[in-house]
């Protein structure tokens, strides 16, 4: 059992404050969501959950160990991080790619042990990458090269998962393809998965519990159903936003100002 | 590998004045007439140079492309071996012992670098803009102090066709005790480049991403940019400014052998040596007996590849 937990952490860029006494927590087997407006904090909560951001104040624990202590390579074998940038100009192949997820635990001059190897054969065969594992990434569609990157971090067999926006570039029907294979890999492999959305209606049906972050505060969280209601949603997102119930989830759908 | 040899070959055996390849092998191992002399004290050291040099611009190249995810650079569009020109020709004005020239080549690479870095760095995203303007502008800067000691200096004045041959890159006259001193120098940065080529890997998606993929970001580019330094900074001194190996070598390897820089770093270092040492035959037999500096060579050759790659990058990113 893993937990990694942010306790009052405040982060400001220049003048700017962007995180103000922020807490966090998540344990093995979970999907969070964490939601807000455009500027809440969201993706750098995230970062400084990945250590790859200090907080001005307040700490990152990871099993109760301050993650500040620890070094990027110790970091990286407990926490994967998906990245959002997945495109290169270098032709490096989608096996090389989920290759680089064992950076971390590789021997001197980069030499591969068998743990290694079967770790990356077995993170091309979740993402089912076998028949793509030998083409070039730069070639490669964008939903493809987002699996790629995605079994990376899985190459990575860390305890956390932790994503920024992982949807942004996709589709419907990828997004939800995505978040699904993300809630069935999470649960096979126990992980801790954290991700920052935009779209509360895949927030709702894919989180086991959503965060809430406005004006760099956690304003709510809990279950689907306990955040997402109308009094909350208006408050935080603004007053067009209706919220309706559907088979038990809620769903957030636009309110028709003017009717037509 | 096969490529080297062959080409080494052909550079000691081929030259102004004619000598069997029987001759050769009979000077190679002592032998004391004219012939002996011209292959081992001219050659021999001018071919291992000319290697050298190629072998150094090209994993130099593969280590700044890698590291800025850039396949337009090099240490000579970066602007990296005028840095170290200028740092070589100031202490040749200052008078430094000639051990010491290489050295000072390696620290004007290492200042440039960075700065070109940091450049890169501000501009954020990708940077194949960036660097290359960072690169015109640190290139005539240097170039402009370079005339300004040369003009100034007496010391220098004396010898003045011999630094112009220089700068425009030449392995014409290298003698065995600087070659000893920038093999030494070449072989610490290869060290280095294969001890990190696998960390440089995991730029491929950026610094962040390396981060989370367990690089210490600070303390790996760091290495990165001093085994640059030091590759390009040999170079400089051996050879002065020889343009495009370091960029055309390692971006052609990839498609042949991949992007992964574990291979990449010595496949390029192989063959960029190599190639120099072809471009050099080339530069002493086009218009013989007279000699073109071997730079002419490399930017006859590199310099529409580097436009015609500049025109593939814009279609994908800027």
């Amino acid at each position: 059992m893993t937990t990694l937990a942010a306790t009052a952490v405040t982060a400001s860029y220049g003048p700017r404050v962007v995180l103000r006494d922020c807490s966090f927590s998540m344990g093995s087997g979970e999907i969070v969501a964490i939601v807000g407006p455009n500027g809440a904090g969201k993706s750098t909560l995230l970062r400084i959950l990945a250590g790859l951001l200090r907080p001005g104040a307040g700490a990152v624990s990871l099993d109760g160990q301050d993650i500040a202590t620890l070094s990027r390579a110790a970091v990286a074998r407990r926490i994967a991080v998906v990245p959002q940038i997945f495109d290169t100009l270098f032709p490096f192949t989608v096996r090389e790619v989920v290759g680089l997820g064992r950076t971390a635990r590789l021997g001197a001059f980069g030499r591969a042990s068998a743990d290694d190897v079967a770790a990356v054969d077995r993170a091309v065969a979740e993402l089912e990458l076998g028949p793509l594992a030998s083409r070039r990434i730069d070639r490669l569609s964008g939903g493809e090269r987002q699996r790629a990157v995605l079994a990376m971090a899985l190459a990575q067999e860390t305890d956390v998962l932790l994503l920024d926006e992982p949807t942004v570039h996709l589709d419907p029907g990828h997004q939800l393809a995505t978040l699904e294979l993300l809630r069935e890999l999470g649960t096979r492999r126990r992980l801790a998965v954290c991700a920052v959305l935009h779209d509360l209606n895949l927030a709702s049906a894919f989180a086991s519990r959503i965060v809430v972050i406005a004006d760099g505060r956690t304003v709510r969280e809990g279950t689907p159903l306990e955040v997402i209601e109308r009094d909350l949603v208006q408050a935080v997102f603004g007053d067009g936003l209706e919220v309706i119930a559907r088979d038990g989830h809620p769903a957030v759908v636009p309110r028709l100002v003017s009717p037509r | 590998m096969a490529a080297l040899a062959v080409s080494a070959a052909a550079g000691i055996l081929v030259g102004a004045v004619a000598i069997g390849p029987g001759d050769v092998l009979a000077a190679l191992f002592g032998s004391n007439d004219v012939n002996g002399t011209i292959i081992r004290e001219l050659r021999l050291p001018r071919v291992l140079g000319a290697a050298l040099v190629g072998g150094s611009l090209a994993t130099a190249g593969a280590l700044l492309q890698g590291l800025l995810r850039n396949p337009l650079a090099d240490p000579f569009v970066t602007g990296t071996s005028a840095g170290a020109t200028l740092a070589a020709v100031a202490a040749i004005v200052l008078g430094l012992a000639a051990p010491l020239v290489p050295l000072a080549a390696f620290a004007g690479a290492l200042v440039t670098v960075t700065l070109v870095w940091r450049l890169a760095r501000l501009g954020g995203g990708t940077t194949v803009l960036t660097v290359l303007l960072a690169g015109v502008v640190l290139t005539s800067f240097a170039g402009a102090v370079v005339t300004f000691l040369l003009v100034s200096s007496d010391r220098l004045a004396l010898q003045l066709r011999a630094v112009l041959g220089w700068l425009q890159g030449g392995v014409s006259v290298i003698s065995w005790p600087e070659l000893g001193v920038a093999a030494v120098i070449v072989v610490v940065g290869l060290g280095f480049a294969i001890g990190l080529a696998h960390r440089v890997d995991a730029y491929a998606f950026g610094e962040e991403t390396a981060a989370t993929l367990g690089v210490d970001p600070d303390r790996t580019t760091t290495a990165v940019l001093g085994a640059t330094a030091l590759l390009s900074g040999a170079a400089v001194a051996l050879a002065g400014l020889v343009g495009f190996v370091g960029l055309v070598i390692p971006h052609a390897l990839r498609f042949a052998i991949g992007a992964t820089h574990r291979r990449l770093v010595p496949a390029s270092f192989l063959a960029g040596a190599a190639a120099l040492v072809l471009a050099d035959l080339g530069s002493r037999t086009l218009i013989a007996p007279a000699e073109l500096p071997v730079g002419a060579i490399t930017g006859l050759i590199g310099a529409p590849f580097f436009l015609a790659l500049l025109v593939r990058s814009r279609r994908i990113a800027v």
